[in-house]
């Protein structure tokens, strides 16, 4: 099912948890078949979940022709591939290590050394597409994805390219399952954002891209700010400063205030301290017409991939009207205002913003307009 | 192409065997040997006792360098957005996290975990200086230290602010050390600023430029010792500032692209 038709039927993609030789007792978004489908065989050399997921997002919605007629307009030099990502390839680097030889090296068909570093991602989509502009992997925890917009407006501001091909992908593997449980951060059921008895996070895997150029269209990134928390490496500030202050940042950037928002996707991972800060946060600044939501009953926390995933639904929200609500949340938190809203609703979007706050304190908002609303 | 003016207001190198800039800066002369025995890494002072003991290597030297460039461009911590790249990360956490989901991934620690993320020496700065401006970390493999300078440089035009720029690697430890080859420890850290001022070291003008041409790499044996390590793509910048006052230098950004650099030792007025 898709994220448009999910959002209407208000139906979660997430399953019990069957990854991995050891499955933790949780619930998780996972793409089927990824390890089964077909591989280009040029790349076998960087042959791994994550880049299986990579393509398969680039073969996804059309934009595999997209990116070909961008390359075609700008030439290979002029376009930028800037990829967000949590654990990227890590998963093939676990498996070496379970096969390992007798004398503790890596097989020899995952002996390559690309295939065990975080930029595989964007060394394989760049090489994919056939692009020779500057290639780069942000990998900022759980905001990789949405940072990467920021740093392609830089990039497309300053002429030192004409296009971007933006996004992130993250895949399930052994480190982030077991990590994430080493912090009793998984959820045993799946999870519920923003509810009073939410008791965790579900994991998600997913890929996403766009292709940013400069100028004006249908849709817009008008606005992104970014800030640290100063606090702690995986809790967040408490009274969520630096939340805030890349919300402020964001939108000074876009020249607007918080009463033009009509849709914010939250963080929301269902977490007991994000949740809490981010509804307090949300009921501080905004007003009771905006409707705000978390994505992540639908897709599980897709960890470096949720910047791009959060920003297409904010996208979405902005072409289709379409608000989803918080799937799998039955009772909100009390800290919460009327902005969070647990039911899809359809109404014009003009203007949407999508918050992604990382490990290490790294928080990215980032403010999407319709073309016509400016 | 768009040509665009930084300057250089801090810079600060870290190697075993070359533990500052001064000494390294000799080493890539000529002027002095490799320390040996080499120098134990350093104590991350801006952390907490706990911390800075459970540091992870990659934690403690990008703190030691980005302190010293700081400090050495005037500037407080907490007015400088920073830019941290690394090919790998921190390969020994790596090393532990795989090795550890073999034998019993339910023991995995929390703490090693969170110190898993590539952005963990960003994340220890802005948390050791109280600093709250925007953090990124990144990586492009072989070409990370290129790709850092490049996004600071970027940041440091596109807001007109100053910026601290952060690279360094370590070595793979276990299996990973079959097929990844970095050793040894690299760290270097830079303040970039919009204009000249007191503090600045030396004017860098930049650009991108489509070349497949293959730059000559570091020239001098101490640079090829220290090119053990994953962000090596630094040297021939230490190297060519360690022995010019004025050059122009390509960095490799890939296979078919380059930053261009055109240095000039700021000693005397623009």
């Amino acid at each position: 099912m898709g994220l448009q038709a999910a959002f209407e039927h208000e139906r979660s993609g997430l399953s019990r948890n069957d990854f991995g030789v050891h499955a933790l007792d949780t619930w998780i978004g996972r793409v089927a078949g990824v390890e089964s489908l077909p591989f280009p065989p040029a790349f076998a050399d960087i042959d791994c979940r994550n880049n299986r997921l990579a393509w398969l997002g680039l073969q996804a919605d059309g934009f595999i022709d997209l990116a070909m007629a961008a390359r075609q307009r700008y030439g290979a030099d002029r376009i930028a591939v800037i990829l967000g990502t949590s654990t990227s390839s890590i998963g093939a680097t676990e498996q070496a290590y379970r096969e390992c030889d007798a004398d503790g090296s890596f097989r020899a068909d995952l002996s390559s050394p690309v295939l065990h570093t975080p930029h595989s991602l964007g060394v394989f989509v760049q090489r994919v597409l056939g692009l020779r502009g500057p290639c780069v992997t942000v990998a900022t925890a759980c905001s990789s994805s949405a940072k990467v917009f920021a740093q392609a407006e830089r990039l497309l501001r300053l002429g030192l390219a004409d296009a971007a091909i933006v996004g992130g992908v993250d895949t399930l593997c052994g480190s982030v399952l077991f990590g994430f449980n080493s912090l009793a951060l998984v959820a045993s059921e799946p999870c519920r954002p923003f509810d009073i008895a939410r008791n965790g996070i579900s994991i998600g895997e997913a890929a996403g891209f766009a292709l940013l150029e400069r100028g004006h269209g249908s849709l817009e990134l008008i606005g992104y700010g970014e800030s640290s928390d100063a606090h702690h490496m995986s809790t967040p500030h408490p009274e969520g400063l630096g939340a805030e202050r890349a919300l402020d940042d964001a939108l000074a950037r876009a020249g607007i205030d918080c009463s033009t928002i009509d849709y914010i996707n939250l963080h929301g991972t269902a977490s007991e301290k994000n949740d809490e800060v981010e509804a307090s946060l949300i009921a501080r600044r905004f007003g009771a017409h905006t409707h705000a939501s978390s994505t992540k009953g639908y897709t599980g926390h897709t960890l470096g991939a949720a910047g791009i995933v959060e920003a297409s639904i904010a996208l979405m929200a902005l072409e289709t009207g379409i608000r989803p609500g918080t799937v799998n949340t039955t009772v909100l938190d009390p800290r919460c205002g009327p902005q969070i809203r647990m039911r899809t609703e359809r109404a014009p979007v003009t203007r949407a913003l999508s918050n992604s706050f990382g490990f290490g304190g790294n928080n990215c908002v980032l403010v999407f307009a319709r073309g016509d609303a400016q | 192409m768009n040509q665009h003016r930084i300057y250089v207001d801090g810079l600060a190198c870290w190697s075993p065997q070359t533990p500052d800039w001064p000494s390294t800066r000799a080493a890539l002369r000529g002027e002095a040997a490799l320390l040996d025995p080499p120098a134990r890494r350093p104590a991350p002072e801006l952390l907490a006792p706990t911390e800075r003991r459970r540091a992870p290597d990659t934690v403690a030297i990008a703190l030691e360098v980005a302190s010293r460039a700081v400090a050495q461009s005037g500037r407080s911590a907490t007015e400088l957005p920073s830019v941290f790249t690394s090919a790998h990360g921190d390969l020994a956490i790596n090393d532990y996290m795989c090795s550890t989901l073999v034998a019993e991934p339910a023991a995995i620690s929390p703490t090693r975990f969170h110190n898993s993320v590539h952005n963990a020496a960003a994340g220890y700065w802005t948390i050791g200086t109280g600093c709250m401006q925007a953090s990124t970390a990144l990586t492009a493999y072989l070409h990370s230290f290129a790709h850092g300078l490049l996004e600071a440089a970027s940041q440091c035009i596109a807001d007109q602010r100053s910026i601290l720029l952060v690279a360094y690697d370590i070595a793979a430890q276990g299996p990973l050390g079959s097929v990844t080859t970095s050793r040894g420890m690299l760290a270097v850290a830079m303040v970039l600023a919009p204009e000249r001022s007191a503090q600045s070291i030396g004017r860098l003008d930049w650009q991108l430029k489509p070349s497949s041409d293959t730059p000559p790499g570091p020239a001098s044996a101490a640079a090829q010792a220290l090119a053990i390590n994953a962000i090596a793509d630094c040297l021939p910048l230490l190297e060519a500032i360690a022995h010019e006052p004025d050059f122009a230098l390509e960095l490799p950004l890939g296979e078919s692209l380059v930053l261009q650099l055109e240095w000039k030792t700021c000693n005397e007025p623009d």
